[in-house]
């Protein structure tokens, strides 16, 4: 009984918390006319959130291209395909490693620190000050935050994707010797630049930019002003993300297929 | 024993208090409370922790609304106030946080300067001069390319105050101006908020303990307790009215009509002891 009604609460308590998600994403967007007012702010925002995810995005992106690589030639090689080499990791990463390992990425190192940040903000009266000093903080700290967050994802995954093909190249072409004119052939022939490009890349990462950043400002805005309501609110953080990326990220796949 | 406030006419009132009915996770905070502070004049908020007074500057700003009474503002109802009416009143009312709440992206200076970039297309020239000038009179002029992490309670307070004061406003609402100050800074402090008002007519609230200092710089105080006014004067004179809350508050005792214990059980009891009868 006790443990039906423990059910029902974290049930209604995630449904509420979706709901509450939901109205705060439309408080966003009404503000965000409002924000263009704070156009630096948003740059300073992608600086933040774009510029200094790139090391991260950029290092993991090569080792996730490699070890594809290496991986498939090998399975591969029991078939003598060794020549698609290329096209499976270019497809691989385009389609759901590119987008979904970014968007991870992109949770644990910018939308942590947006929750901390605005939550910590919130625990210190910032927020409140801001409010009295007739600014309003969804237009001055939270959408600049959530724009960026949707400007910065599709890019990230681009160069993610970059180095992830780059990566793939140097284990397959250079290490393990597979025709350079055979790998970029058989991928340029085979990869569709609106089936895995657009859908794959730039659909799939807006959305998933969205998502987070909006878990992100949302979890730092209704955080407890307390060291232990930041610190819960950023594992939630990442938790939330992390489900909501790939549930998302089958139903994209399902309709965008 | 509540204290009856007059009927005041608007003009001289800037804030006028009626009825106020606040209740908070089950506890009213707020019973009716009827409160007045006139134009121009340094007006402080004395009352025993808990009381809300902080809540009270809470209503004043429209951060919180009660769930009774009005609360005007220069003529206007708060509570009723839109967020573009409500934050055309904010850009007219300053508010000094208990804890500074300085903004920790951005050093002293900017700090001070933010309501101005915010609000204002000044030039940068005149910016600097207001700010420059702001920051000399609480004393940080020197301080203005520090980070606020630099800064110690006393000094944030003072970088606080500046900012609260960047665009002279009509209003300055100050929570607990004074704790954290050595004796210099909290003589320069009680000297400005005197000189602003006097100077500029700015009209002042105190939320504050230290009646030596409130002595030194109000005009008029309120005693809040139980969720009303229990008694109000001439802060030279309040102490010696002869109410018991007045005679609680201000002789520091811990017996009289507030209680010193929060509302609990059994003191015994939740010590594992049970009571046996003789």
């Amino acid at each position: 009984m006790n443990a039906q009604v423990g059910r029902d609460n974290i049930v209604t308590q995630s449904l509420g918390q979706i709901g509450d998600c939901g109205l705060f994403l439309l408080r966003i967007l009404a503000a965000v006319p409002r924000s263009m007012r704070h156009a630096l702010e948003t740059v300073r925002q992608l600086w933040f959130v774009g510029a200094m995810s790139l090391t991260i995005i950029m290092v993991c992106g090569l080792f996730v291209g490699m070890v594809l690589s290496l991986q498939l030639y090998h399975v591969l090689s029991i078939f003598g395909g060794t020549a698609a080499t290329g096209t499976v990791v270019a497809i691989a990463i385009y389609r759901e490693l590119g987008p979904v390992v970014t968007a991870l990425l992109f949770a644990g190192r910018a939308g942590t620190s947006i929750t901390a940040e605005i939550g910590l903000m919130r625990a210190t009266d910032q927020i409140a000050a801001m409010e009295l000093m007739a600014v309003d903080p969804l237009a001055y700290v939270v959408a600049p935050r959530f724009l960026a967050g949707l400007i910065a994802m599709p890019l990230l995954c681009c160069v993610f994707c970059a180095m992830g093909i780059f990566g793939g190249h140097l284990v397959g072409v250079t290490w393990l010797g597979i025709d350079n004119g055979t790998f970029w052939s058989n991928m340029t022939a085979t990869v569709d630049v609106w089936q895995d490009i657009v859908n794959g890349v730039i659909w799939k990462s807006l959305a998933f930019g969205a998502v987070v950043s909006l878990i992100a400002v949302f979890q730092g805005f209704t955080a407890p002003p307390t060291s232990e309501g930041v610190a819960y609110a950023t594992t939630r953080t990442v938790v939330a993300s992390s489900i909501a990326i790939l549930a998302l990220d089958f139903v994209l796949t399902a309709f965008l297929m | 024993m509540t204290m009856p406030v007059p009927n005041t006419p608007d003009e001289q009132t800037l804030v006028r208090i009626r009825g106020l009915t606040t209740v908070l996770s089950g506890k009213k905070v707020f019973d009716g409370l009827d409160l007045d502070i006139p134009r121009g004049k340094v007006t402080a908020i004395m009352g025993p922790s808990g009381t809300g007074k902080t809540t009270l500057l809470k209503h004043i700003t429209g951060q919180m609304r009660g769930d009774a009474g009005e609360v005007r503002v220069d003529g206007r109802n708060v509570p009723e106030l839109g967020r573009e009416q409500l934050y055309a009143l904010r850009e007219r009312i300053g508010y000094l946080f208990q804890n500074s709440a300085l903004l920790t992206d951005f050093d002293v200076f900017e700090n001070v300067a933010f309501p101005l970039r915010q609000h204002t297309r000044l030039p940068e020239v005149l910016i600097r001069n207001i700010v420059l000038t702001k920051l000399q009179a609480v004393g940080l002029r020197g301080a203005a390319a520090l980070e606020p992490s630099e800064l110690s309670g006393g000094m944030a307070r003072r970088v606080a105050l500046a900012r609260a004061i960047v665009f002279d406003p009509m209003l300055i609402l100050y929570d607990e101006p004074f704790v954290g100050l050595d004796p210099i800074a909290l003589n320069q402090v009680l000297k400005l908020i005197r000189t602003l008002n006097q100077t500029l007519g700015i009209t002042s609230v105190l939320v504050a303990h230290e009646l030596e200092a409130i002595k030194q710089v109000a005009d008029h105080v309120y005693l809040i307790a139980n969720g009303k006014v229990v008694a109000q004067g001439d802060p030279k004179t309040i102490a010696d009215d002869g109410s018991p809350w007045t005679r609680q508050f201000f002789g520091g005792e811990a017996d009289g009509p507030v209680p010193f214990q929060y509302p609990a059980g059994d003191y015994a009891e939740a010590l594992g002891f049970s009571r046996s009868s003789p």
